[in-house]
C-alpha cells in the first residue's frame, strides 16, 4: 500500500528530508520502520530501536502495533519540547 | 463559548487576547492565563536565538484535544492557546494560555494543566543557537512528572 512518511526535528535533519511517499508491503507501524531501518545509513542510525523515537499514524501518536491502512501518514520525531 | 488555537509566526498582544476571551461573558468572574518567554541561557548555555518547528495538522489536533480534556475536568467557559514558531530571540512571547471561569480555582488549574499537557504532548520542537552551535533541546523528565501530577502518564522524555 501507498503511505505518506514525514519526519520532523533531529530526525528530518538525518535523513535530509520533510518526508516522502512510499510503497510498503508493511501492515504495522512497527514493520514500517524496520523496512525503514533495512535501508541503512541514517535511516538505520536515527530510527534504531532504543532510540528516543516517536510515531504517530494520521496524526495521532501510536505505537509499532498501530495497522496502517491505504493512504496512511506516518510520522516519525524526537521527543517535544515545545512550550 | 470559545475554545481555540493558534500556530503563527506574528506575535501577539496579550491584552488583546485576554479582552477578546472574556469580554461578552458576564457569567466570567476570573481569568488566569500563562505566558511563556525566550530566555537568554538555557542548560548552561547562552541562546542568541531558537527556530521553532511543528507538525501542522497534529499541533491543531493535539490541543484540541487537551482543552477537550480539560473542559471535561474543569468547569471552565473558555480557553485560548497561542504557540509561535519560526525564529526567536530572548524576551521573545513564545506560548500563551487563558482559561475563563465563574472562579479562580477552575481557572488557575486548567491553566496549569493545559501548559503541563502542551509541553509533552504537543509537537513542537526547539532548536537554539548557542556559542557551541546549533543544538536541539532535549526534553526534560520533570515535564512528564508535571503532567503525571494529574494522572497522565507521559514518556515523552524517556527512551525508547
Amino acid at each position: 500500500m501507498n503511505v505518506t512518511l514525514k519526519y520532523f526535528a533531529s530526525v528530518r535533519e538525518a535523513i535530509g528530508q520533510g518526508g516522502e511517499s512510499m510503497d510498503t508491503p508493511a501492515t504495522t507501524v512497527q514493520a514500517l520502520r524496520d523496512e525503514l531501518i533495512a535501508r541503512g545509513g541514517a535511516y538505520a542510525e536515527v530510527l534504531a530501536h532504543g532510540r528516543a523515537v516517536r510515531m504517530a499514524l494520521d496524526q495521532v501518536v501510536c505505537d509499532g502495533s498501530a495497522v496502517l491502512r491505504e493512504g496512511c501518514e506516518v510520522a516519525f520525531f524526537p521527543p517535544v519540547t515545545g512550550g | 463559548m470559545s475554545f481555540t488555537v493558534s500556530i503563527q509566526t506574528q506575535d501577539f498582544d496579550v491584552r488583546q487576547e485576554l479582552a477578546a476571551l472574556r469580554v461578552g461573558d458576564a457569567r466570567v468572574g476570573a481569568v488566569c492565563s500563562f505566558l511563556g518567554t525566550v530566555r537568554e541561557r538555557n542548560d548552561g548555555s547562552a541562546v542568541a536565538s531558537m527556530e521553532l518547528e511543528h507538525y501542522p495538522g497534529m499541533t491543531e489536533k493535539s490541543i484540541a484535544a487537551m482543552m477537550d480534556e480539560a473542559q471535561k475536568r474543569f468547569d471552565i467557559y473558555a480557553a485560548r492557546v497561542i504557540h509561535r514558531v519560526g525564529l526567536l530571540h530572548p524576551e521573545d512571547q513564545i506560548v500563551f494560555v487563558a482559561v475563563t471561569s465563574a472562579h479562580r480555582g477552575e481557572s488557575f488549574q486548567a491553566c496549569e494543566f493545559l501548559m503541563d499537557y502542551l509541553k509533552t504532548q504537543a509537537p513542537f520542537w526547539k532548536k537554539e543557537v548557542t556559542p557551541e552551535g546549533a543544538r536541539w533541546v532535549d526534553a526534560r523528565v520533570s515535564d512528564d512528572q508535571a503532567l503525571a501530577r494529574w494522572g497522565i502518564q507521559a514518556r515523552n522524555s524517556t527512551a525508547p
